[in-house]
């Protein structure tokens, strides 16, 4: 398996007034190729929980393996583990710091020890990538719309080549065609490099759209981990914990209640709309 | 990490001390820490030790983090009492080669070791019960009369709440372009000077273009909400002294009574 947590807790501010157990004992199993999502209301602990996956945060307690090996043993290689597992946080635009786009996409590669020749190489891919030509190369990235800006960040971590993606709410603020295009970039990465992908989102419609897996956070514990079939049949705990399921989840459960045969595992639109053909064919 | 810093250091508890008016509690400190330099008497520092002891008792606050500021002077601390140990003219108690210990240089420099514990924690309990907000507004209240000397009282203390609210979210603002750029491989620790000063580029342009956007978006939100100044604006808490503030400063004129009473009726120590 890729990543393995056993027991992680962490506490914020640890002996100070400000206290704050934002994870609670959390296990969790990631297997490599996996597209999983990670949902939870907000302040429930998914920035916190992602940021133990490439070790900028240090369990107060508990375990952590990449490939089997426990990262917080003596002398494992942070860096090199920062290089494997790409992080791309809530709001990364804030962090564009380089005169042009495409240099500060070299960042990232140029830290992982890459000729200039090779770190050009990857940018270039990684721009192309997040559908940014060569005519926004030489631009300041400050002078960028905040969708652009996002899509530049974006890029500057898939130009380090991660093996495991994890991307902290990529789409949020961006228009729906934006977003769309972003996911199913993300989406063609793991298919056609078997990347393995994290995402955390609050929408439940991307989420029931693109991943195989759902791991669900509520004040800091794990509390569902299935596929999305099988989340979204908790959809009444869902709302009970400030989420909710995709609206498709309501329709076809609202029609089960109302006497109609359908199937109530269904997620996206376009199995209900195979669905319900086939019931009216019948 | 850098969230590990405590700035402002307010602590959230309820307690007598919380509710007591920020300029009662400013004037309190102002009055401890001239209780001190006023007492010299083994006498006057069992009082002030008795005053301080219920201040912290009545704040609710852990001994733990009155202690806390204790370590920034922890070298000041040595210094001073080790030069007044060794340096005071007196009878000696014990030498060793030149250095001597006089009996004289022994009690000077245990007074100025409780003096100076007292001054920071004394200090402390301020800040630990009263919120940045409250005291810049108990600081413009009572510096109320320099604006008849045509000095911007308002303006500064405005200033100073908005300085003192934006250091937290600068700090959490750092940890997280930090973070952002580990994740990117960047390296703040290892290098030479040079090395590290350089590494710092993309922690800090990040970190002023935020700063800067931060303060035309809260220039303009107050534009929006028409402020324009001190003059002519009411409070929508005003500051208001209660009966436990009246209690406070008749605490406070005692407590100084017995201080000067001591230092006036006792002979000197020192
Ligand atoms: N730097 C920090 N210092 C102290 N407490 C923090 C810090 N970051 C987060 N917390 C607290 O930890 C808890 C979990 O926060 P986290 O950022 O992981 O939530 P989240 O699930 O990512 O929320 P959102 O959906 O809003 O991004 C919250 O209660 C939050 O207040
Ligand atoms: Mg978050």
């Amino acid at each position: 398996m890729a990543i393995k947590a056993e027991h992680i807790n962490y506490v914020y501010g640890k002996g100070t007034a400000f206290e704050q157990h934002a994870l609670k004992d959390v296990n969790l199993e990631i297997e490599a190729g996996e597209f999983v999502g990670l949902i939870g209301h907000t302040g429930s602990g998914k920035s916190t929980l992602i940021q133990h996956l490439n070790g900028l945060l240090r369990a107060t307690d508990g375990k952590l393996y990449y490939n089997g090996r426990n990262i917080y043993e003596e002398g494992y290689d942070m860096r090199a583990l920062r290089s494997h597992v790409g992080l791309v946080f809530q709001y990364p635009e804030h962090q564009l710091f380089e005169i042009d786009v495409f240099t500060d996409v070299c960042f990232g590669p140029k830290n992982q020890g890459l000729n200039k020749e090779e770190a050009a190489k990857r940018a270039k891919e990684a721009l192309t990538m997040v559908g940014l030509d060569e005519s926004y190369y030489k631009r300041s990235p400050f002078e960028l719309s905040g969708g652009q800006k996002r899509r530049v960040a974006i890029a500057g971590v898939l130009a380090m080549n991660p093996d495991v993606l994890i991307l902290d709410e990529p789409t949020a603020g961006l228009d729906p065609k934006g977003r769309d295009e972003i996911l199913d970039q993300i989406k063609r990465l793991h298919e056609e490099r078997n990347m393995t992908i994290i995402l955390v989102s609050h929408s439940m419609e991307d989420v029931a759209r693109y991943v195989d897996r759902i791991l669900v956070m509520n004040h800091g514990e794990k509390v569902f981990d299935d596929t999305p079939k099988e989340v979204f049949q908790h959809y009444k705990e869902l709302e009970a914990m400030g989420l909710a399921a995709p609206e498709i989840t309501y329709v076809v459960q609202t029609l089960k209640s109302h006497g109609v045969p359908i199937d109530t595992s269904i997620t996206t639109i376009e199995e209900a709309r195979d669905e319900i053909i086939r019931l009216l064919g019948k | 990490m850098l969230k590990d810093i405590t700035l402002g250091q307010y602590y959230p508890v309820d307690s007598i001390l919380h509710k007591l008016d920020p300029r009662t509690k400013l004037f309190g400190t102002m009055v401890f820490i001239i209780s001190l330099f006023i007492a010299n008497d083994i006498w006057a520092y069992v009082i002030a030790t008795v005053f301080l002891a219920s201040a912290i008792k009545l704040s609710n606050v852990p001994l733990k983090f009155m202690v806390r500021g204790l370590k920034a002077i922890v070298f000041l601390l040595l210094i001073s009492v080790s030069f007044n140990l060794f340096l005071t003219p007196g009878t000696a108690v014990v030498s060793l080669g030149f250095l001597k210990i006089t009996k004289e240089g022994m009690i000077v420099a245990g007074f100025m070791g409780i003096r100076l514990i007292y001054l920071v924690v004394g200090s402390s309990i301020m800040t630990l019960t009263t919120t940045p907000n409250q005291l810049t507004d108990g600081l413009e209240k009572s510096l109320d009369f320099l604006n008849r000397f045509h000095v911007p009282v308002h303006e500064v203390s405005m200033m100073m709440s908005i300085a003192l609210r934006f250091i937290p979210i600068l700090v959490e603002e750092t940890d997280k372009i930090m973070k952002a750029q580990m994740a990117r491989g960047a390296d703040f620790e290892t290098g030479n000077l040079i090395q590290k000063a350089k590494n710092m580029i993309p922690l800090l342009v990040p970190l002023f273009i935020s700063a800067f956007r931060r303060a035309t978006d809260l220039a303009m939100a107050m534009e929006a909400r028409c402020y324009r100044g001190g003059e002519g604006r009411t409070k929508m808490k005003p500051l208001k002294y209660g009966n436990q503030d009246r209690v406070t400063y008749l605490v406070y004129v005692l407590y100084l009574a017995a201080i000067i009473g001591l230092r006036i009726l006792r002979v000197q120590i020192f």
